[in-house]
């Protein structure tokens, strides 16, 4: 049975990122990916990344951006982490090979994103998530001795010792169906978001909250949840994203009408306000009939230069000819708002540790929290470096003065008898994916930008049956070759549980912050709600809801405009 | 809506079944993909189909296969253009696993085996110039807008499948590997550029096996063009750090130069020797005595004359002479670049851009390791229709360092 002392399950650009910073401190490392790494969904990210490295800006100035952005919900103490080591990441990742951007003097060079009070995002045209993450695989393979990539491996389940220590996890090789136990002294998750419970979303195909989910089942409490980003300016027809870097590089909203609406509703930034408070807005003109007949509203990149576009936002140049017919160049592009990004998830301080020893999670499975109740653009790029980085260093450091924990081979016969039975399942249910159809269609009809508390419980009643129906449903595959089928049926329970968690959250917070707007509930209340939601699972029920407080530093919740 | 039908080829190593195609018939809108269609399928009918897909956007790469005989992303495949090309009956479009790699189930080939392998081969990671400094590297902007198109690669196999090369020798490093060597060689920060390129072109399947045939760049989806950046190692290698390489790879490309220069023809007589470096060079007798049954047969057969393989009969004319003069006294090289340029059919309707629609060439980054080279042109002397990205700093840090540093010499000297 392999053995490491860290193992990292995930392999974006947290899970890669954590792997080289336990490898630097001299641990041994296994990473884990249910893909290749460079098919993480990292690669999609494009804006750009954060950091106030310029002179004539400072950590305090990200620092207060984002906290306002996270509408007061992101903990202050966290968010100065980042930020405050956010220069130091962006040198790092430059001296790796990552061909940042530069300005006409060769240093490098930002553009502006929304949120933000000074434009201190750092790109790679808008590949900048596919830059990263490609360098950071470089490295990976630069690194082999050390580290131990196990691609397209399906991690299973968690596994704990008999005192509640996370000793490592359970996982199927998807090339020939073999169960393998990865012992580790310390285990870091950094399996990615759950976008695939919405639909549409942004999201990949592989982004199905597996390890939200694997930490839920193992009782860590998930933060959060409720928080879910609808991006201002997705496709309408199949939710793929146009970054926001159109927006920072010059390009306006308009309604049918004519109207660049923003200036209604931020009037300063407009915009470049923060992504709840544009898809809030998009949102709201289309609701009020002042939207396309289609039920979107017009994204203009004529507005910048069009070479300036060619260079700098060449991959929507490429989406909108080829998935919307649209030569974004000439022609505004039809949007909505879509799922793009979940800022809940496994709590987590800020080494990424969780309150189950040995198990940490860094990047969009986690919640340090530094997002709050939204998350700024260009944030998750850091947020998954700066604490993928520290989970790493600080799993090797914990890990070293360990010694290596034995796991009984028990665990894998377990594993195989679930398989089975799924293999087993008579047919004549309902099929997998139109139970994930129904999934992803409720969700974002009950849980997206608007809520409320009725469509919240349907919504809850819905998952409680999908769960049902999902216990039973069959499967066409039967082979242990590269076995999707299987690995979907199992995908689908993680999402049913993420989907139950969010769901949960949101029905508790009776207030409106951040990603969360309840209609019933529209106004922020500090005075109740300045708290974090902690869900927990709680046998086969509903999970449980505690609360956690919101860490303050410097920064007093105020009135937020933009 | 219109109806499809998919003839997906299926192969089960479980089964002992030998490979074979079945068809399935799906509805779908002509604009949507043909990974679409699959999942359709996989969706409703069959959910054993193996094959690899995530982002659906052609941002991750996973799956490449063949449509129509032709590799390239599913998700970036339309249905109705799929149906335009087949040659297999109304919309019947086939879809198979790529080639040149083993195939493990269904769609689904054994990136690890060919593609993965070769990307190691040409040490994949910046290897950074000392000292490392405090803050970035000062580097050019067009340095960096450089190397994003080959940063653009994301890594689907589709030109490893279409290679011809890589079918007669499977050893070749093939054109996804070298568009990675590229970035690197293009990036002023490496130390090992001329290394790399030594290496590269010492290696018999290295960047003097391609065969030009194109096909790498017809199947990318991302605008990579490999080829066209095995062609700028080449011209690295050969031109700036004067690799004079066993293979006579850069001997043979002059070869091809003086050729077309003299005779506006290609004059195979003289190819050869010149290709090692003369008749009477003591490299070329060995060659020519061993293509002496070639020449024979080409006798025998009236594609050759004694005539016409002694005497130039044909002269090029000034234009191609002109040609050559212009492009060779171009202080800087002109590339072509997608992300300085656009598409290549992008400009011609453009009111802004007075260039006919054909020029695309930019600025290539300013040659870092030519000492010859001076100190790159202003912009505005370089005769670029479209408007050239900025170019470095005469002070740039990179740029005044390089000439010393870079100078390829180590691995050059016999």
């Amino acid at each position: 049975m392999p053995s490491h002392d860290v193992l990292i399950i995930g392999a974006g650009l947290a899970g890669q990122r954590a792997a080289l910073a336990a490898a630097e401190k001299g641990a041994t490392v296994a990473i884990i990916s249910k893909v290749h790494p460079v098919r993480s969904h990292s690669v999609a990210a494009a804006g750009g990344i954060n950091a106030a490295l310029n002179a004539e800006d400072s950590w305090e100035s990200h620092a207060f951006d984002t906290v306002k952005g996270s509408d007061y919900l992101g903990d202050q103490a966290a968010i100065e982490v980042m930020c405050k080591e956010a220069p130091d990441e962006i040198l790092w990742l430059e001296h790796a090979g990552v061909t940042f951007h530069r300005n006409d003097v060769g240093q490098l060079g930002t553009r502006a994103f929304g949120g933000a009070s000074q434009a201190r995002t750092y790109y790679v045209a808008d590949i900048t998530g596919q830059a990263i993450l490609h360098v950071l695989y470089e490295q990976l393979m630069k690194h082999h001795e050390q580290i131990d990539r196990y691609e397209e491996w399906f991690t299973t389940e968690l596994l704990l010792d008999d005192s509640g220590n996370c000793v490592g996890a359970v996982c199927r090789n998807i090339r020939d169906g073999q169960l393998q136990i990865f012992n580790a002294k310390s285990v870091i998750l950094a399996s990615g978001g759950a976008g695939q419970a919405f639909s549409p979303t942004t999201n990949a195909l592989i982004c199905t909250g597996d390890g939200i989910a694997q930490a839920y089942q193992i009782g860590a409490p998930l933060m959060d949840m409720e928080m879910i980003q609808y991006h201002p300016t997705t496709l309408a027809e199949n939710g793929f994203l146009i970054t926001e870097g159109a927006r920072g590089e010059g390009a306006h909203l308009y309604n049918a009408l004519g109207e660049r609406f923003m200036e209604k509703y931020a009037p300063n930034k407009l915009e470049l306000a923060s992504r709840d408070v544009v898809s809030r807005a998009e949102q709201t003109e289309i609701l009020e009939g002042r939207g396309f007949p289609d039920g979107t509203i017009a994204l203009d990149i004529t507005k910048v230069p069009r070479k300036r576009t060619l260079e700098a936002l060449r991959e929507i140049v490429n989406i909108g000819r080829d998935f919307a017919g649209v030569d974004i160049t000439r022609e505004p592009i039809h949007i909505k708002p879509g799922m793009h990004y979940i800022m809940g998830g496994v709590k987590t301080d800020v080494d990424g540790q969780t309150p189950i020893n040995g198990l940490y999670a860094a990047g969009e499975v986690a919640c340090v929290s530094v997002h709050g109740g939204n998350r700024l653009g260009a944030n998750s790029l850091l947020d998954t470096l700066i604490f993928g980085r520290r989970s790493g260093e600080h799993a090797a450091d914990q890990a070293l003065s360990k010694a290596m924990p034995s796991t009984s081979h028990s665990k894998i016969a377990d594993t195989q008898r679930k398989f089975d039975s799924i293999l087993n399942r008579a047919t004549g249910g309902r099929r997998i994916s139109e139970i994930k159809n129904e999934l992803g269609e409720t969700m974002n009809r009950y849980a997206a930008v608007y809520r409320d508390q009725a469509g919240l419980e349907t919504a809850h009643e819905i998952i409680r049956r999908l769960k049902e129906e999902a216990a039973v449903a069959a499967i066409d595959d039967k082979g242990t070759v590269f076995n999707q089928d299987l690995l979907g049926a199992v995908e689908l329970e993680y999402m049913l549980d993420v989907s139950e968690c969010i769901v949960v959250g949101a029905k508790e917070r009776k207030e409106s912050r951040g990603a969360q707007f309840r209609t019933d509930f529209p106004e922020r209340n500090d005075a109740e709600w300045l708290k974090h939601i902690d869900v927990s699972r709680n046998g086969d029920d509903a999970p449980s809801v505690t609360y956690s407080p919101v860490s303050i530093t410097q920064w007093e919740p105020q009135e937020r405009t933009y | 809506m219109p109806e499809y039908t998919l003839r997906l080829r299926r192969y089960d190593p479980e089964t002992g079944e030998a490979p074979h195609y079945e068809d399935f018939k799906v509805e779908l809108e002509g604009h949507r993909s043909v990974l679409e269609a699959i999942l359709q399928v996989r969706n409703e009918q069959d959910g054993s189909i193996g094959v690899r897909c995530s982002c659906r956007a052609a941002i991750c790469g996973s799956c490449g296969v063949r449509t129509n005989g032709k590799a390239g992303l599913a998700c970036h495949t339309h249905l109705d253009a799929a149906a335009k090309n087949s040659k297999h009956g109304e919309n019947v479009i086939v879809v198979e696993p790529m080639g040149n790699m083993p195939i493990i189930k269904d769609l689904i080939v054994d990136m690890e085996e060919v593609h993965w392998k070769k990307i190691r081969r040409v040490t994949p990671w910046l290897v950074a110039k000392e000292p490392v400094p405090e803050r970035e590297y000062i580097v050019p902007h067009a340095a960096m807008v450089d190397v994003t198109q080959t940063m653009a690669c994301i890594q689907c196999g589709a030109c490893v499948s279409d290679c011809m090369t890589m079918e007669m020798d499977p050893l070749f490093v093939g054109p996804a590997a070298l568009a990675k060597a590229y970035r690197f060689v293009g990036d002023p920060r490496d130390a090992e550029q001329g290394q790399r390129l030594k290496d590269l072109s010492e290696d018999p399947h290295g960047i003097y096996d391609c065969t030009h045939c194109f096909q790498c760049i017809e199947a990318c989806p991302k605008g990579v063009a490999p080829m066209s950046q095995i062609m700028r190692l080449r011209r690295r290698a050969g031109s700036d750090f004067h690799i004079d390489d066993r293979n006579n790879g850069h001997r043979h490309e002059m070869a091809f130069i003086k050729n077309i220069r003299k005779n506006g023809l290609l004059h195979e007589a003289d190819l050869l020797p010149d290709s090692y470096g003369g008749k009477f060079h003591p490299r070329a007798v060995p060659e020519l005595l061993s293509s002496l049954p070639v020449v024979l047969r080409a006798l025998k057969t009236g594609k050759v004359t004694v005539k016409k393989a002694l005497l130039h009969e044909h002269k090029a004319s000034p234009e191609i002479k002109r040609i050559f003069d212009t492009v060779e006294n171009r202080e800087v090289r002109l590339e072509y670049n997608l992300y300085i340029s656009g598409n290549e059919d992008d400009l011609a309707d453009d009111p802004a851009d007075t260039t006919g629609g054909t020029a695309t060439a930019t600025l290539a980054p300013p040659v870092v390791e030519a000492p010859a080279v001076e100190a790159p042109a202003e912009p505005a002397a370089v005769e670029t229709p479209v408007e050239p990205a900025p170019v470095a700093e005469p002070a740039a840090e990179i740029d005044t360092e390089a000439p010393a540093e870079g100078e390829p010499t180590e691995g050059d000297t016999q």
